[in-house]
């Protein structure tokens, strides 16, 4: 090293440099071992994470102070078209809700002739997406509830269209989502035509998830509506999750090359529903993988 | 020397805050790949310049709140600044005559070994990532840092900020 009485109180060596990076090291190893085993650690994380909590508000805070000041600067005319154009879209929302009520009285009926488990509707809230980034190493967000209000790890996000993806770390007033277009995500489907049962599984692409397990003699085709089989445990069944959008068949292959599209718009939502499904007996497969 | 430390400390602490909100804060579709990797760049500047009061600890805590505030394993950041303040420590000295040319490449190697770490830990912990989320913050950090450099020199030598 260089001569040590260079700068004025410094000498060069700082004393146990390398044994406490060594120990620090060992540490972080440790950490890592049992944080990835199991989830011991979740109140150190908790407790941390209430830390950054003013941080997330405060890199939020412009982009809600922008979507504040748009609304209050919108003129009364384009107030009233928006209120119009709503009021005739709950028209019609209603209009098809009746039908629905109807369909699942009789969907009951027949379930309880059939002696199957009638289906539970499930209860949803409300989130508000902060626009704060995340992990860099994979497609999450971050939303504005946490623990405090019931939110727990695996619980599934969908928005208007679609799936969006599964909370993956519930904190105590935010919450981070992995994205269904996330390369370590996969979601067991069927297709909504024939009940095929396949995976999806995200690409890393925020607008093209793929279909990696379906044989090439399987009845898939482009514009197939693939739906959530509610088979993993974590997602409830029934759900959009994608269109697929093209299917390839290689005949040396033993599967076929078959993409999708997401139905929800993963990279333009602002609002997600969260869903609290009925307790089933496969819960605690769900937060596996 | 005896001076009073923690008012020294407070605006460096800010500079790390500051550091973290730009790390969590969302950039236009496209070019989050390219985020400079922030508290890297922090942990060398302050590491380089003041080492006895911001090392290996400090770098391993801001490793801990950056693990948590990304969702990563708790501790693959720690671990991973740990290593950077550790090689900038240690030659400390040597970085601080380098020319800024120099400097910049010395930087470089930094931030490849922290993205190096993110890239193996991820691989053992199991998360799938595209490469461009490893190379973009090299590149990014090191065609930035001349200006951060700058911009952190100029606040330690004027507010005489240290230990």
């Amino acid at each position: 090293m260089v001569a040590s009485r260079e700068t004025s109180s410094n000498p060069g060596r700082i004393p146990a440099l390398g044994l406490r990076a060594l120990g620090l090291i060992f540490i972080s190893i440790l950490l890592m071992y049992f944080d990835n085993r199991d989830n011991h650690l979740d109140t150190v994380r908790n407790a941390i994470g209430a830390a950054v909590y003013p941080l997330r508000v405060i890199v939020d805070a412009p982009s809600h102070l922008w979507g504040w000041l748009g609304e209050a600067t919108t003129s009364r005319k384009d107030m009233e078209l928006e209120l119009d154009r709503l009021k005739a879209e709950r028209l019609l929302t209603n209009a098809r809700l009746q039908k629905l009520n109807a369909l699942e009285a009789e969907n009951s009926r027949l379930r309880a002739m059939l002696d199957a488990r009638a289906q539970v509707r499930d209860r949803t809230r409300v989130a508000e997406i902060m626009s704060v980034d995340a992990n860099p190493y994979s497609h999450s967000l971050v939303i504005d509830i946490g623990t405090q209000e019931g939110v727990v790890d695996g619980q599934a996000l969908i928005d208007a269209d679609g799936v969006v993806g599964q909370v993956i770390e519930a904190g105590l007033m935010t919450s981070q989502a992995m994205l269904i277009s996330d390369t370590d995500h996969a979601l067991p489907v069927e297709v909504n035509r024939n009940g095929l049962r396949t995976i999806v599984v995200g690409t890393g692409k925020i607008d093209q998830l793929k279909l990696p397990f379906v044989v090439n003699n399987a009845d898939i085709q482009v514009g197939d509506l693939l739906v959530t089989s509610g088979l993993g445990g974590a997602f409830p069944s029934g759900y959009p999750v994608a269109i697929v959008e093209s299917v390839t068949r290689i005949p040396q292959e033993p599967y076929a090359d078959v993409t999708a599209r997401p139905s929800a718009s993963l990279g333009q939502v602002r609002e997600v529903l969260l869903i609290f499904s009925a307790p089933g007996p496969d819960i605690e497969t769900a937060s596996d993988d | 020397m005896i001076r009073d430390r923690a008012s020294h400390r407070l605006p460096i602490i800010l500079t790390f805050i500051f550091g973290l909100v730009l790390t969590i804060m969302p950039l236009p579709d496209g070019t989050e790949a390219f985020r400079p990797d922030w508290l890297a760049m922090l942990v060398i500047f302050w590491a380089m310049q003041l080492p006895r009061t911001w090392s290996v600890g400090t770098a391993w805590i801001i490793g801990i709140v950056l693990d948590v505030s990304q969702g990563t394993v708790l501790g693959q950041h720690a671990l991973a600044l740990c290593c950077v303040a550790f090689i900038t420590v240690r030659f400390h000295l040597l970085m601080r005559v380098f020319p800024i040319t120099q400097l910049t490449a010395t930087v470089f190697a930094i931030l490849a070994t922290y993205q190096f770490l993110m890239f193996w830990i991820n691989g053992v912990a199991g998360v799938n990532a595209p490469m461009i989320a490893y190379w973009g913050p090299i590149i990014s950090g090191t065609l930035l840092w001349p200006f951060v450099m700058t911009i952190l020199s100029g606040m330690r030598y004027r507010t005489r900020t240290g230990d």
